[in-house]
């Protein structure tokens, strides 16, 4: 447990994507089978221990210490867990010659073997025999609130650096295993074969797109491509299979293959109703309106609930646009080229009607000039148009060459820089994070924030500019100058914008970047709010 | 105390000391102890700016706290100054004085002031950890007891500090191709870091900023086992890859810390226990080594001391006059503002 819990106290305090997969890939290679096992499940959530309520932590420090001493303390660490692991009282007798801390996998396994009753009396013990951080790390897991920064995918894209095998086949086999993975462990390490999932509705690694640049065009040759829209939603993997026993099962799953099913329940039972069989479909996830796409914000609305309520179901229906086929009657097909894969999938389209699916439709162009044209004035809910070779297989990972994303280029407003902070990690002793305005009757009114977009170079001119017109201070936190004369004006590019109640301004930025900083103009003549608000989408329904 | 006469039951903490608007004052001594602003005659207990400040008329002190303050604001930073030898007593007016390791820094003392036989000690700061490069702390019975509470609150067990400086270690272990950088306080923090990374078996020079020299240097005059020292130079920092490099916490977010590679930020000082202050603080490293008592250990030299009366100056006050109320001391707090203000653009001060 120790050894866990050191890993968590580092991981919350490391910024870097780097770094934190570093920490986390030496404490897998360094540590024993079950409890890095554990740790991986506890990272990807696939860890089922009854969970302890807050109220049990209270009631149990109760018991022990001073009351009006754990209000002062609680009041000044504000964080339960916390509070409890610091003051925890230890026995220095038992403290001085104490046997070695209970591992990840005791804790664990005794816990399980306990009913509810005596769980909080088991709790007890473990806190008593580990260190404060030791103590931290249970409570933060038992009453699942990690927070430790580290996604799924990050946890497993460290497995897959113990040895010679990519994310993407960590993925794959996923969905057939449980923690605490010792074959995957085995596997990674060079030790043992590749688990073989006996998942019913297993998840295939996507294919996915480079940007397409001006350079690259060049050297592509129209014909060989065929274009569909590139659509404003999520990318998603469905897989509806017959059982051997005839029982009928349907997943839904991210493109880092999170199962998605549980947070799209009637995604779920319009695949179970629908008449597929034995397919695996690659498309989109929206959020319909009757026959139109409502905008991303709504999607938003569904992807942030792991359970939906009633009226989220009832407000924002999903919808799968589909447009390639992996699995056909039971028949994997990617190594079938594009264009036969798209065939088939248009006849299985056919034959299976349902109001929650369709067919995203192809886009017929003649030369790129004309497909440039198409992706300016796409359909609502789409972000530019997508190209494929007719020839390309479905192959897992990025490959240059076979996929393309021409993405519709992005709106572009001049704002003015109001608030700078402190940025993270490498970039702590820089004011890298910037909060920017747009003019509203005579005064500077916040539509967002941005760090990135920048290079190196400009950052530190920004850094430097932001120190010398420091007007105010809040913490990491700089006012600077921006009067009319005084500001510093940044053309800040953005993918769309929404409403939004959460934001003075009333609306959001989806993607803004610093696109140039325009050193040559006044504040003054930067743009005003009803530039931005002309470019809103017509009102929403109010998120419940 | 055992043995008290009644003549001494009658006396209480406040015939001796007052709270005047510069600090803790003693009428019949004609004296303050660490004020905040200048006085005639001031005792300080320990170089820090909170506590030494420039300007007084006369000042006594140990004489490392008398060298320090020199260091700091110049030979010129009293009118007139006095060394006390430790255990040394003298007559100031109608009390006597003396002063007592602390085990804080270098020079830190205790300070007992005796009035018709009833005792007084001020604390200062103080620690009881063990630190190689100051004097322990000695307990010295008293009446009355005036301490510091910067970490009076029970959250606040500090770590064993061997085990700290073994995290860090194991960091370098780690990333080695990443430059270490731990933000200490200049008086004490950054030569009990140096002497724990010694013991610990760390033989490569240690790298410090600027800020870091005077006193440094001072402490190995001194006999500090800090090993060898290096100031770090502008051209330096980008070759200090694998390398501990000392410096004060506020440089941490500095444009001098960005030519370093990649640098795991550390941080050491008692705040550190708390995720929050870490995570304030930008430090991926908390380090939790402190130089105050922490709860277990003010309230074991509390009860060390015997003390019937305890004022509180400076630090987490409630939980310790709390605290000792349970144990039938008459506590008081003093909230004197302007202790735990250090001088390094920290929120909290030297700990």
């Amino acid at each position: 447990m120790n050894r866990f819990a050191a890993l968590l106290d580092r991981l919350a305090l490391e910024p870097s994507r780097n770094n934190k997969l570093r920490v986390l890939a030496a404490y897998f290679r360094e540590t024993p089978d079950s409890d890095r096992g554990l740790a991986l499940a506890a990272m990807t959530g696939a860890l089922a221990v009854a969970s302890i309520r807050p109220a049990t932590v209270r009631a149990l420090i109760a018991e022990r210490v001073d009351p009006e001493l754990f209000a002062l303390s609680y009041d000044f660490v504000g964080d339960l867990s916390e509070t409890v692991a610091l003051m925890w009282p230890v026995d220095p007798a038992r403290h001085h010659n104490r046997a070695p801390a209970p591992s990840l996998s005791a804790i664990v396994e005794t816990l399980r073997a306990t009913g509810k009753r005596d769980a909080p009396a088991r709790l007890a013990g473990f806190l008593d025999d580990l260190d404060e951080t030791g103590r931290w790390a249970l409570l933060k897991l038992l009453t699942g609130a990690l927070r430790i920064g580290v996604s799924a995918r990050l946890a497993k894209t460290a497995v897959a650096a113990l040895g010679d095998v990519s994310i993407e086949d960590v993925e794959e086999v996923w969905h057939g295993l449980a923690p605490p993975y010792a074959e995957l462990f085995a596997w990674a390490e060079g030790r043992g074969p590749r688990p073989v999932s006996d998942d019913p509705a297993p998840f295939r690694a996507p294919m996915l797109a480079h940007a397409l640049t001006p350079a690259d065009m060049e050297a592509l040759d129209p014909r060989d491509y065929i274009a569909e829209w590139k659509w404003d939603g999520v990318r998603v993997q469905a897989a509806v299979v017959d059982r051997a026993d005839g029982a009928r099962v349907a997943r839904l799953y991210s493109r880092a293959g999170e199962d998605m099913s549980g947070a799209f329940p009637d995604m779920i039972e319009a695949l179970l109703a629908s008449t597929f069989v034995n397919v695996i479909l690659d498309g989109e996830l929206l959020v319909r309106d009757g026959a139109a796409i409502r905008p991303f914000a709504d999607l938003q609305q569904r992807l942030n609930r792991k359970a939906p309520t009633a009226k989220m179901l009832r407000d924002f229906p999903p919808l799968l646009r589909v447009y390639d086929l992996l699995l056909d009657a039971s028949e994997d097909i990617r190594a079938t080229p594009f264009a036969a894969r798209r065939r088939r999938l248009e006849t299985l389209m056919r034959e299976n009607p349902g109001a929650a699916f369709d067919l995203s439709p192809l886009v017929p162009f003649a030369s790129f000039d004309e497909l440039a044209d198409m992706r300016r004035e796409g359909p609502t809910a789409t972000e530019g148009v997508m190209l494929k070779r007719a020839d390309s297989v479905y192959v897992t990972g990025r490959p240059k060459g076979p996929w393309w994303k021409w993405k519709r280029e992005p709106y572009n407003v001049d704002a003015v820089l109001m608030y700078a902070q402190r940025g993270h990690g490498k970039r702590a002793s820089l004011y890298s994070d910037f909060t920017f305005g747009v003019w509203r009757d005579g005064d500077l009114l916040p539509v967002g924030k941005s760090y990135f977009g920048f290079t190196d170079a400009e950052l530190s001119q920004l850094d430097k500019w932001v120190r010398e017109n420091t007007t105010n201070r809040f913490g990491p936190v700089r006012e600077v100058a921006h009067g009319a004369d005084d500001g510093l004006v940044l053309e800040i590019a953005f993918e769309g914008l929404n409403r939004s109640t959460r934001h003075k301004s009333g609306l959001a930025m989806r993607f803004p970047r610093i696109a140039r900083i325009r050193w040559d103009k006044k504040a003054g003549e930067a743009d005003a709010i009803a530039a931005l608000e002309a470019l809103l989408p017509a009102p929403a329904v109010q998120p419940p | 105390m055992a043995g008290a006469s009644d003549y001494l039951a009658a006396m209480s903490l406040s015939d001796v000391l007052t709270i005047a608007p510069a600090g803790l004052y003693c009428p019949a001594g004609d004296f303050y102890i660490d004020p905040l602003r200048p006085v005639a005659r001031a005792l300080i207990t320990h170089g820090h700016a909170d506590h030494a400040r420039a300007g007084h008329g006369a000042v006594l002190a140990t004489r490392e706290t008398l060298d320090i303050m020199a260091l700091r604001y110049g030979e010129k930073f009293a009118a007139s100054r006095q060394a006390m030898a430790p255990g040394e007593r003298i007559t100031l007016g109608d009390v006597a004085i003396s002063f007592h390791p602390a085990g804080h820094v270098l020079g830190s003392a205790q300070i007992l002031v005796e009035s018709k036989g009833y005792r007084v000690v001020v604390s200062g700061d103080y620690k009881r950890a063990r630190d190689p490069t100051c004097a322990p702390f000695e307990p010295v019975r008293c009446h009355a007891f005036v301490s510091e509470a910067t970490f009076g609150l029970p959250v606040f067990r500090h770590p064993d500090a061997a085990g700290e400086v073994d995290r860090l270690l194991r960091s370098i272990a780690l990333f080695s191709d990443r430059a270490h950088m731990v933000g200490v306080y200049s008086l004490g923090k950054a030569q009990r870091v140096m002497a724990l990374l010694r013991e610990a078996g760390w033989e490569r020079p240690l790298y410090i900023h600027g800020a870091l020299e005077k006193i440094t240097d001072y402490y190995a005059r001194a006999g500090a086992p800090l090993g060898e020292i290096r100031k770090v130079s502008a051209a330096d920092r980008a070759t200090l890859a694998g390398e501990i490099t000392l410096c004060p916490p506020s440089s941490l977010q500095d444009v001098w810390s960005r030519k370093f590679p990649d640098p795991v930020t550390a941080v050491a000082s008692g705040w550190m226990r708390i995720r929050a202050f870490a995570r304030q603080r930008g430090a991926q490293l908390p380090l939790a080594i402190s130089d105050h008592a922490d709860w277990d250990d003010l309230r074991a030299t509390i009860l060390e001391t015997g003390c019937e009366s305890l004022w509180v100056t400076h630090g987490a006050e409630d939980a310790l006059v709390h605290w000792a109320g349970g144990q039938g001391i008459d506590a008081r707090p003093l909230r004197l503002v302007g202790y735990g203000e250090g001088d390094e653009e920290t929120a909290e001060g030297p700990a």
